[in-house]
C-alpha cells in the first residue's frame, strides 16, 4: 500500500518543484475535409475540429482535479495544411483563410494553441507547399493561436535549400508583419529537419499523415524535479548522478503516461505517445539551464556544457522509456532561451553564445529555440543558420529545429518581452560574415551516406 | 474499490480529524487507513479512503474538502490513488 513518504514526495514535486503535465495534444486528421471549394473546406475543417475537441479542455481539467496534477496546456495538432488546402487555395489569402478558421475553432474549444499550419518539403515543394509557406507571414499576423512549422530536410532526403532560402525570407517577413508585438509571429514558426509526426509540443506540432484519425499525445515536464533530486547528490560521481536523473525521469514520465491513458479513455481517442521532454518555463525553478549548473557548471555555456547536456538528455530517455508504453515526439531536453530563466541569465552573463547553443543542439532536442536576434539580420544569414542546424539533424539522424525571432527595430543588448510561457529574451549577436553566395545557389543538398559511419 | 488519498497539512488544532471524518461519514466515504504525525507543531495526515459508495462527483468532494480545510486552517487535498501507485510502483 502507498505510504506517507511517497505521497509527500509526489506532492512536493507538484507543489514546490513545478512538476506538471505540459500538454495534452489532440491530433486530428483533416484529410477527410479536403474539398476544392474553399468555403466548404473551411466549414468542414471547423466542424471536424470542433466535434473532436469540444470536450478536450474540460477533460483535461477533470483529470487535473482527480490526480491533483496541473495540466498546463490543452492543444490541437492537425494534418499539415499544405496537403489539405492544395485543391482549394489559389492565393496566399486563400491559405490564410484556413488559418483564420483554425484560430476561431481554437478559441471556440478553448485551446491555447493549434499547430499544423505546416508544409513538409524536405525534398521538393509542390505549388501548394510553396503557396502555404508564402502565406505564413499573413497567417501568423492575422491569427493568435495558430502555430506553423515547415520541414525542410531529413536524413533520408537531404536538405531542400530552396525551401531553406525561402524560410529565411519568410521568417524576416513574419517578423516585419508582427513588429508591433516585438515580432511575436516568429515565436509561432519553426523550421525542422526530421520533424516527428506525433510531437505534442508547440510550435512544431502537426498531425502526420501516417497517424490515425484522432490521437492523444502527451508532453511531460519537470526540470525542477530533476534539479531538486540532483541537489541531494552534489559532489557524487557520474554513476550516482546518472542514476538519480534516470529514476527521477521515470517518476515524471509515469505521471504523463497516467494522464495520457486517462485522457484517452475519457475522450475515447486512442493514446499515441508520451513525449519524454524536459521542457522549461520562465518560472523560477523550472529551468534546464539550472540542471546544467547543478551538474557542475557555473553557467550554461561554460566548457563542459555539451557533455552535461548529452548525459542529461540520455538519462532522461533511459528513465522515461521504461515508464511509458509508447514514447515518441521530440523526447529530450529542450533548450529554448527565452523560456528558461537560467538560459537568459547565461546569455546576459556572456557565458552562452549562438555558436555554443548550436553545439548543444547536437546532443539534445530540439534546436536553436526561441532565440531573439537583431531585426536587421539579413534573410540569407537566417537561411545560413537554418542550413547549419538542418545539417546537424540530417547527419546525426535526429530532429533539429530553428525558431529565431529577428526583432524588428531592436539590436544586440536590448531585451524583448513575449509574455506568458514564451518568456523574455536578450537579443543575441549573430555572426556578421556573409553566406549570400551559399544560400543563393539553389537546389538541394543530397542525403548523407547511411553506412561507413566512421 | 476506488481508492482516493486525502492529505491534510497545516497548523495543529483541536478537531481536525473529527471534522474531516464527519464529512466523509456524511458522504458515504469509507476510511481504509489513517496515518498521522505532528512535526514541529504541524499536523500531517494521510488517509486512504474508498469512494465507491460516495454519492457525489469526485470534483465536488475535492472542492468541499478544500473549503472545509480553509475553515479549519489546513490544506486538504484529494487525489486518486493511481498517481502515487504509478509513480512509485513498477
Amino acid at each position: 500500500m502507498i505510504n506517507r513518504y511517497e505521497v509527500i514526495e509526489t506532492n512536493e514535486m507538484i507543489e514546490k518543484e513545478n512538476l506538471d503535465v505540459r500538454t495534452i495534444t489532440l491530433g486530428i486528421s483533416l484529410l477527410d475535409c479536403i474539398d476544392s471549394d474553399l468555403q466548404k473546406l473551411n466549414d468542414k475543417i471547423y466542424h471536424k475540429i470542433y466535434e473532436a475537441a469540444k470536450d478536450l479542455v474540460s477533460t483535461g481539467e477533470e483529470i487535473s482535479r482527480e490526480f491533483g496534477i496541473p495540466i498546463v496546456n490543452k492543444r490541437i495538432s492537425v494534418t499539415p495544411i499544405a496537403l489539405i488546402g492544395g485543391a482549394a487555395c489559389k492565393t496566399v489569402e486563400d491559405f490564410a483563410s484556413i488559418a483564420l478558421t483554425l484560430d476561431s475553432v481554437a478559441k471556440e474549444v478553448g485551446v491555447n494553441f493549434i499547430g499544423g499550419y505546416s508544409a513538409l518539403v524536405s525534398k521538393g515543394m509542390t505549388p501548394a507547399d510553396e503557396l502555404l509557406i508564402r502565406s505564413i507571414p499573413l497567417a501568423l499576423s492575422t491569427t493568435e493561436r495558430v502555430c506553423s512549422s515547415v520541414n525542410v530536410g531529413s536524413t533520408k532526403t537531404g536538405i531542400n535549400m530552396d525551401a531553406v532560402k525561402l524560410m529565411g525570407e519568410m521568417i524576416l517577413q513574419t517578423a516585419e508583419y508582427t513588429k508591433e508585438a516585438d515580432s511575436l509571429g516568429c515565436a509561432k514558426l519553426v523550421v525542422f529537419c526530421n520533424a516527428p509526426d506525433d510531437n505534442p509540443f508547440m510550435a512544431g506540432a502537426f498531425h502526420g499523415v501516417t497517424e490515425a484519425d484522432k490521437i492523444i499525445n502527451v508532453g511531460v515536464s519537470g526540470p525542477g524535479v530533476v534539479k531538486t533530486a540532483l541537489e541531494k547528490v552534489r559532489g557524487e560521481n557520474f554513476e550516482v548522478l546518472c542514476e538519480t536523473i534516470k529514476k527521477t525521469a521515470f517518476k515524471v514520465t509515469r505521471v504523463g503516461q497516467l494522464v495520457a491513458q486517462e485522457a484517452s479513455k475519457m475522450l475515447n481517442v486512442p493514446f499515441g505517445i508520451v513525449d519524454l521532454s524536459l521542457a522549461p518555463t520562465p518560472a523560477i525553478g523550472d529551468s534546464v539551464a539550472d540542471i546544467l549548473c547543478e551538474i557542475g557548471l557555473e553557467y550554461a555555456g561554460a566548457p563542459g556544457t555539451t557533455a552535461a547536456l548529452a548525459l542529461l538528455n540520455d538519462q532522461v530517455k533511459k528513465g522515461g522509456v521504461m515508464a511509458s508504453s509508447y514514447v515518441g515526439g521530440l523526447s529530450g531536453a529542450f533548450i529554448p532561451v527565452s523560456e528558461d530563466q537560467g538560459m537568459i541569465d547565461a546569455v546576459v552573463a556572456g557565458a552562452l553564445t549562438l555558436e555554443k547553443l548550436e553545439a548543444m543542439t547536437c546532443v539534445c532536442s530540439v534546436g536553436l529555440d526561441m532565440i531573439a536576434i537583431p531585426g536587421d539580420t539579413k534573410a540569407t544569414t537566417i537561411s545560413g543558420i537554418i542550413a547549419d542546424e538542418m545539417a546537424i539533424g540530417m547527419v546525426n539522424q535526429k530532429t533539429t529545429a530553428v525558431r529565431l525571432i529577428p526583432v524588428i527595430g531592436k539590436g544586440v543588448g536590448e531585451t524583448v518581452e513575449f509574455g506568458g510561457l514564451l518568456g523574455y529574451a536578450p537579443i543575441m549577436p549573430v555572426n556578421q560574415f556573409s553566406c549570400d553566395a551559399f544560400v543563393n545557389r539553389g537546389g538541394r543538398i543530397p542525403a548523407p551516406i547511411h553506412s561507413f559511419k566512421n | 474499490m476506488k481508492k482516493t488519498i486525502i492529505t491534510v497539512v497545516g497548523k495543529d488544532t483541536v478537531g481536525i480529524i473529527a471534522k474531516v471524518c464527519t464529512y466523509l461519514a456524511e458522504n458515504g466515504i469509507n476510511i481504509l487507513d489513517i496515518s498521522q504525525t505532528i512535526v514541529q507543531g504541524y499536523f500531517n495526515m494521510m488517509m486512504i479512503v474508498d469512494t465507491n459508495g460516495m454519492s457525489k462527483q469526485f470534483g465536488d468532494m475535492a472542492d468541499e474538502l478544500a473549503a472545509l480545510g480553509e475553515e479549519i486552517g489546513v490544506v486538504i487535498k484529494c487525489q486518486k490513488e493511481e498517481i502515487f501507485d504509478k509513480m512509485h510502483r513498477i
